[in-house]
């Protein structure tokens, strides 16, 4: 093995996908998705249902073959090298598949087989997993007879019995209680560093709390993709700032929009005589003192100031509608 | 090849449901009946033909109670093996568990046999109760052990093959229900195109009858075996093992 003098030194991507391309007969699925994620990292696929995530999460785990690009996971084709690769991850696809007539321990022990981990660990590695996933109290029950959350969970078990390098998780947390999806989400940040985790959801929120990175793909293509905060500067390259004044409004609109560096002051509620405003400006700008000394210099009643940070739930929403507008210009 | 934990799974899946229960059930239910009926008979049968010296040469176990017992217990096999077989592919694909087992580190091939192999089994366990006919004829009558094996070689051959045909039916679709039908429909097939040999004669009329998937059966209950026969039932269970890897193969690409 070689040593390591430097941890800046880039390592090869555990997953490598180039100019894949799906079609199902005149449909196509995804076009052109290119990325890579690099060993233990977490990566969020995110997109409107029908985007191609599934798709491209089935190529991944050599469900179907794609029919252009490339794909590799740790080095190896999931074409040419399916098995090396298939070895190498756990896959939970969307509706969490399960065989209900089986129990929850012999079915890990069954999955734990096939996955070639040695007879000889296996029943301490499925009670190590059972233990992880807090499924030891049903191991002995039908799959069929569990509640949508257990199943989740006995889903997660079985893509981690074997300890692969790589997880590919297609909608971990859908379907679950608030309480259920926290679970999931700490258990899945705490598999973070041993693995390679990319998983796809249609919740913003549980990107920015479990993700390094994010993906976003619409319509078959990628659109977006970086670390959350760069995607957040990407698309809103000002700073934001919200105020309350007790002031009349068509003043207040001139005022801010007078102060230096602001690019737009927009309404958010606005009555009679009060309002709360939504300022943007260059991004390495603090306006909010030029806002409190105008205020003053205006004997206007300051009631709310103060920074607005971006969501990606805004990135997202911003960089799909932009899409689709650019979608539909040609057109019009 | 990591065929013995697939094979597991599918005896068990075979075992915790009632399934297996239900069709070996009905299996050694009718077969019973069916032995009964002809025993009875030939009993009946062999008390006349005491009185009637004439007709007693006619008579033996082996052609009177045997082979009809064997031929019905073909019919049987011809409506069974396809629920056997039906849930094999086509209740992964429906519930989705195929796209689990598919991205296992194992080979369509292993899975495949694994699943062959089980359904197999299955089909040897209520043939084993079934010796309890034979066994009986020993006790009460002079019966030749030889056409008894044959016999019971030939039930495995044509029970391994609706089993092939069907486990391909079931990887057509992920309705059971067309599963069953289509694999009945197509050894039912099999089975009647010998009865048109006759009519059509000649060179295609042999054809025809070697086509015939119950012609070659009956040779192995008079106690003959013949090579023909056995090449025929393995020829056609791995020709039909390989279509259903061929179609596993094409469900992979549609996606």
């Amino acid at each position: 093995m070689a040593v390591r003098y430097n941890a800046e030194v880039e390592q090869p991507p555990m997953i490598e996908v180039r100019n894949l391309t799906k079609h199902y007969g005149p449909v196509t699925a995804i076009r052109d998705v290119s990325f890579s994620v690099a060993p233990g990292e977490i990566v969020g696929f995110l997109g409107p249902n029908g985007a191609g995530k599934s798709t491209t999460m089935r190529i991944l785990s050599c469900f179907m073959p794609a029919s252009g690009g490339s794909a590799k996971v740790a080095g190896y084709d999931v074409f040419a090298d399916s098995m090396e690769v298939r070895r190498r991850i756990g896959y939970l696809p969307e509706n969490v598949p399960l065989y209900h007539e089986m129990r929850v321990a012999s079915y890990l022990d069954f999955v734990a087989e096939v996955k070639g981990v040695a007879r000889s660990r296996r029943k301490a590695r499925v009670a190590e997993v059972m233990d992880r996933c807090l499924i030891t109290d049903v191991q002995h029950r039908l799959i069929g007879k569990l509640s949508k959350g257990y199943r989740q969970r006995v889903g997660l078990a079985q893509a981690i019995v074997s300890d692969p390098a790589v997880l590919i998780l297609d909608e971990p947390t859908i379907g679950l209680d608030p309480r259920q999806i926290t679970e999931i989400r700490s258990l899945i940040k705490s598999l973070a560093g041993d693995h390679t985790v990319i998983l796809s959801t249609h919740i913003l929120p549980e990107v920015s709390m479990v993700c390094d990175g994010v993906i976003i793909i619409n319509k078959g293509s990628i659109v977006a993709q970086g670390s959350i905060d760069t995607l957040v500067e990407q698309f809103f390259p000002g700073a934001r700032v919200q105020v309350e004044l007790e002031a009349p409004p068509a003043a207040v609109r001139a005022g801010l929009g007078g102060i230096p560096g602001v690019l737009s002051v927009s309404d958010l509620t606005v009555g009679d005589g009060t309002g709360t405003y939504l300022v943007e400006s260059a991004r390495d700008l603090d306006v909010r003192g030029e806002i409190f000394q105008l205020a003053s210099q205006q004997k206007w009643e300051l009631r709310e100031l103060r920074r607005v940070g971006m969501t990606l739930e805004e990135v997202f929403i911003r960089v799909v509608a932009g899409e689709e507008a650019s979608v539909e210009a040609p057109a019009a | 090849m990591k065929v013995w934990p697939i094979f597991k799974k599918e005896m068990r899946l075979y075992f915790t449901s009632p399934v297996a229960y239900v069709i070996g059930g009905i299996f050694l239910l009718l077969a019973g009946y069916f032995f009964y009926n002809i025993f009875a008979f030939f009993t009946m049968a062999s008390m006349q033909s005491a009185m009637n010296p004439g007709m007693g040469r006619e008579l033996n176990v082996t052609d009177s109670v045997l082979r009809p017992l064997l031929s019905n217990v073909s019919v049987i096999l011809l409506l069974l093996m396809p629920m056997v077989t039906m849930r094999l592919f086509a209740e992964e694909r429906r519930s989705g568990t195929i796209e689990l087992l598919l991205t296992y580190p194992v080979r369509d091939g292993a899975v495949l046999v694994g699943k062959y192999l089980a359904a197999f089994a299955l089909y040897v366990i209520m043939l084993l109760f079934t010796l309890l006919y034979p066994a009986m004829l020993f006790y009460f009558a002079r019966l030749e052990w030889g056409p008894v094996a044959t016999g019971y070689l030939g039930l495995l051959l044509l029970g391994a093959t609706f089993l092939a045909v069907g486990i391909f039916a079931s990887s057509l679709t992920e309705n059971q229900i067309i599963a069953s039908i289509v694999s009945f429909g197509i050894l039912l097939m099999f089975w009647v195109v010998g009865w048109s040999a006759d009519y059509v004669g000649g060179a295609w009329g042999k054809v025809l009858s070697d086509l015939s998937i119950i012609e070659h059966f009956d040779s192995f209950g008079k106690g003959v075996l013949d090579t023909k026969d056995v090449v025929y039932y393995l020829n056609f269970i791995v020709l039909a093992l390989f279509l259903t890897l061929r179609s596993l193969e094409a469900r992979r690409w549609k996606g």
